[in-house]
């Protein structure tokens, strides 16, 4: 049944469904994709308001050396990872051996991706500051498609590189609860010397979910800068976009390896619906909805969609205890 | 080079002017936090919230400026309560990070409801006053009353915490919750009574902001998270470690930004708190 | 004054009282003694309402408490001195003693009732803006009880007082709980201290595990066989 599903949505360009519905699945697959990373360390209490620092690092990083170095954003991509597995260990690694958990973890990190947008901001000169970015266009002539650059200017090929990527993010979510256990996640979540006291070296395993999650959510910048051909410091880092990845990943519910994908699909349709439903009459007006959903679903669905669902359904099919 | 530099000295004293106000900020979400355990991360989208409030009453219904503001600080001390009541005691048994959360989800709501029902221009409260100059050194009259203002309102604030029942219950019930009731306290009340006394506090530092800065939805997010940097810097809930960090963060803004341009004075201040992070983790004077 | 009628008590999944009646008379001072974990704080704490009786009636005066919340109670005249003093360790001897008075009716009545609680200790009155949390253990119960006086009341409970103490300040707590009784207090103490607070009050009752096995004046107590041979070692 996983197989039917995947298969048709591999399909789902050649429904022609038209430039803008196929920019929405895009836009759900993507941003799905970065969710899922951010929930990676975030379902294990490992609540960080920074990721928009890992994804503005992944963003600008190739814009910025293609724009003025000619790099190849393959290569800058490279520098980007490289930067952020920098950034991920230095804010990590204190973090994680002086136990910074919690509300203070969740603050640090803030401060994190306010430093990130700050200096990007205030790179002004290099980076366009507020105004933004956009990558040179490598598409001379008729091209419309430059693998050296990266960009492609069908969106069928971006559908399919952005599936192949969120694909590869829900496997690396799968290994990464096979490699360490179930049960060795679940007591680093919760019980911190009782996961020591049983062998489990757990500033290193934190340390080690946190490096996969920003660099995940680094080449989630990449993909987004190329894909966009637009950045700027608000809609790539900062603490709204950090903010809007817990969101999401909560909305769809973080615990679930469906659920940050469900979550990018909910926020995004529903910003689509209220467009439809309103026009521009009343801008912001998805956003508000959203802020009061988002309070709604904390206080009543803490599991989100899917694992309020998952109860749902498990309550529905469960067999009557037998008797003793 | 000569090292006493007039116009780093009026670096440092604009630093100080700042540190006043960044202080009476720090103070309200101190107080939530010291009291109910609750960080309210929306707390900079409460001061938007009173800033538009004296805009409207002053500009628009033309209030007179000293009605708007006492008018706005009650406002915002009822969005408050109604926060606490609605929002926060529904998550006040759930994970401290759902209680974070939540509060995330309001900032949203603010700054989108803001955009909505405000609009996204600038607002300027349309009041000018003068620059003081001391020697070849000039500052803004507006950053001294709200220096001034701010002050007199941790001292206020001080009095009321150390000599009045209601000021001791509330630092009493963040040392001993439990046994509150024993002293005929209801802890739900105090709860409500501290709500108010933070959304107030927000409705203060609004009316001292919104002389300097013009207001718009997102304005939140330009000293909301330096707010809470203060917080964990001085120790979340510590009143006098707030107090001291407001300061020193200040003097890295402002010096800081003496030196390059604004924003980097932002950027080493965050960057002296990450590592303050690293070297004190629970805070200058957080205890664990 | 106080009465308990078939109380039953608990915690989540787990029951602490069964079917417990006593009763306290003005003027009297009476103890419920008995072996940890026997359930002597648990009823300290459904008569100060902290938890609810899950069964039975509790009066105050003749006033049932069963609609009473918990904040409410130190206003029908019961003050509890809980287990572990839990004093507020950075606040002074003074604001601890000033938070024992917030009930409207003991505001009023401030500065007479500090002055008799320094009156009967004179040690907190050098100490008064010494921090709470700073001061020795028995101390540190001066204070408690102090504390628990200053709202007026005309029954005091007292959990333990001796729990914690050196042998040499559990004689003064067990002095100054004496004064007290004579000093005109109601006074329903829960000790572990058997042969101490069986000098000091009039009745006991004998609470284990969860239930009254045993009652009668401080002295039938002592004599008995049972008592001498469990908790006192003869």
């Amino acid at each position: 049944m996983k197989y039917g599903a995947l298969a048709l949505l591999a399909a789902v360009p050649l429904l022609g469904i038209g430039n803008y519905p196929l920019h929405l699945v895009i836009q759900v697959l993507l941003w799905g994709y970065i969710y899922t990373s951010w929930s990676l360390m975030g379902r294990l209490g490992m609540v960080s308001f920074g990721h928009g620092a890992f994804m503005s690092i992944g963003a600008y990083g190739v814009v910025m050396l293609w724009n003025h170095f000619g790099v190849s954003p393959w290569i800058g991509a490279l520098a980007a990872l490289t930067a952020t597995a920098a950034t991920a260990f230095v804010i990590g690694y204190p973090c994680f051996r002086f136990k910074i958990v919690g509300h203070y973890f969740a603050l640090v990190t803030l401060a994190l991706s306010e430093v990130a947008r700050l200096i990007i901001v205030a790179l002004r000169d290099q980076t366009g500051g507020s105004l933004g970015a956009t990558p040179n266009s490598a598409l001379t002539g008729d091209a419309s498609m430059s693998l050296a650059a990266l960009q492609f200017s069908n969106k069928i090929v971006w559908f399919y590189i952005v599936l192949a990527v969120w694909l590869a993010g829900l496997w690396i979510w799968r290994q990464v609860d096979r490699s360490m256990g179930r049960i060795a996640l679940q007591a680093i979540s919760e019980e911190e010397e009782a996961a020591a006291s049983i062998g489990i070296h757990v500033t290193r395993a934190k340390l080690r979910i946190t490096m996969i999650s920003a660099l995940m959510t680094c080449a989630g910048g990449v993909l987004y800068a190329q894909y966009q051909l637009y950045i700027n410091p608000d809609s790539v880092g900062g603490i709204a976009i950090s903010l809007q990845m817990v969101f999401g990943a909560i909305a769809g519910g973080m615990y679930a390896r469906l659920g940050p994908t469900v979550g990018a699909a909910f926020t995004l349709l529903l910003a689509e619906g209220l467009r439809y439903a309103f026009g521009n009459r009343f801008p912001a007006l998805d956003t508000t909805i959203y802020g009061v959903m988002l309070v709604l679903f904390i206080i009543f669905m803490p599991k989100g969609i899917l694992g309020a669902a998952e109860q749902g359904w498990r309550k529905l099919t469960a067999k009557s205890p037998a008797r003793a | 080079m000569d090292i006493f530099d007039i116009f780093l000295l009026e670096a440092v004293l604009n630093g100080l002017l700042l540190g006043g106000l960044l202080a009476l900020l720090s103070l309200g979400l101190n107080l939530i936090f010291g009291v109910i355990d609750v960080v309210w991360i929306c707390y900079a989208e409460l001061i938007m919230c009173g800033m538009y409030a004296v805009y409207y009453l002053y500009v628009v219904y033309h209030w007179p400026l000293l009605l708007a503001m006492p008018c706005a600080i009650g406002i915002v001390a009822l969005l408050g309560v109604l926060l606490h009541q609605f929002v926060i005691r529904p998550v006040l048994t759930a994970e401290p990070i759902n209680q974070l959360l939540v509060t995330g989800g309001v900032l949203f709501f603010l700054q989108a409801a803001a955009t909505l029902v405000f609009g996204i221009e600038f607002k300027n409260l349309g009041v000018a006053l003068p620059s003081i100059v001391v020697g070849e050194m000039s500052f803004s009259a507006s950053r001294l009353v709200a220096f001034c203002v701010a002050l007199a309102g941790v001292l206020a604030l001080y009095f009321f915490l150390k000599r009045s029942y209601l000021g001791i219950a509330i630092r009493a019930i963040s040392q001993d919750r439990a046994i509150m009731p024993l002293m005929g306290v209801s802890p739900a009340r105090i709860f409500v009574i501290t709500s108010a006394l933070g959304g107030a506090l927000a409705g203060l530092a609004a009316c001292l902001l919104v002389l300097q800065y013009d207001t718009h939805p997102a304005i939140g997010l330009s000293f909301g998270p330096i707010t809470f940097l203060i917080c964990v810097l001085g120790g979340l809930g510590n009143m006098v470690g707030g107090f001291i960090a407001a300061f020193l963060f200040a003097q890295f803004i402002s010096v800081g930004g003496f030196f390059f341009a604004l924003e980097w004075g932002y950027v080493f201040s965050f960057i002296f708190f990450i590592a303050m992070m690293f070297w004190r983790p629970q805070g200058i004077l957080g205890g664990k | 004054m106080l009465s308990l009628e078939h109380v039953s008590a608990g915690y989540a999944g787990f029951q602490a009282l069964f079917d417990v009646s006593l009763e306290v008379k003005a003027g009297e001072a009476v103890a419920v003694i008995g072996p940890n974990g026997a359930g002597k704080t648990t009823l300290l704490r459904v008569i100060s309402k902290l938890i609810d009786p899950t069964a039975g009636e509790i009066r105050m005066e003749g006033g049932a408490l069963t609609a009473v919340p918990a904040h409410e109670v130190i206003a029908r005249g019961i003050a509890h001195v809980p287990e572990n003093r839990r004093l507020f360790p950075r606040l002074t001897v003074e604001e601890n003693l000033k938070m024992g008075s917030f009930v409207p009716s003991a505001r009023k009545k401030y500065t007479e009732n500090i002055e008799l609680v320094y009156k009967h200790f004179p040690r907190l009155k050098e100490r008064r803006m010494q921090l709470a949390g700073t001061l020795s253990g028995g101390e540190q119960q001066m204070c408690a009880i102090g504390r628990a006086l200053m709202s007026g009341p005309r029954l005091l409970l007292l959990d333990e007082p001796s729990a914690g103490l050196a042998p040499v300040v559990v004689q003064s707590i067990f002095e100054l709980v004496r004064r007290i009784c004579t000093e005109g207090y109601t006074v329903l103490i829960v000790e572990q201290n058997i042969r101490q607070v069986l000098k000091v009050v009039k009745r006991a009752y004998l609470l284990e595990a969860g239930r009254i096995v045993l009652t009668g004046s401080a002295n039938e107590l002592l004599d008995s066989k049972e008592i001498q041979k469990t908790y006192l070692g003869l």
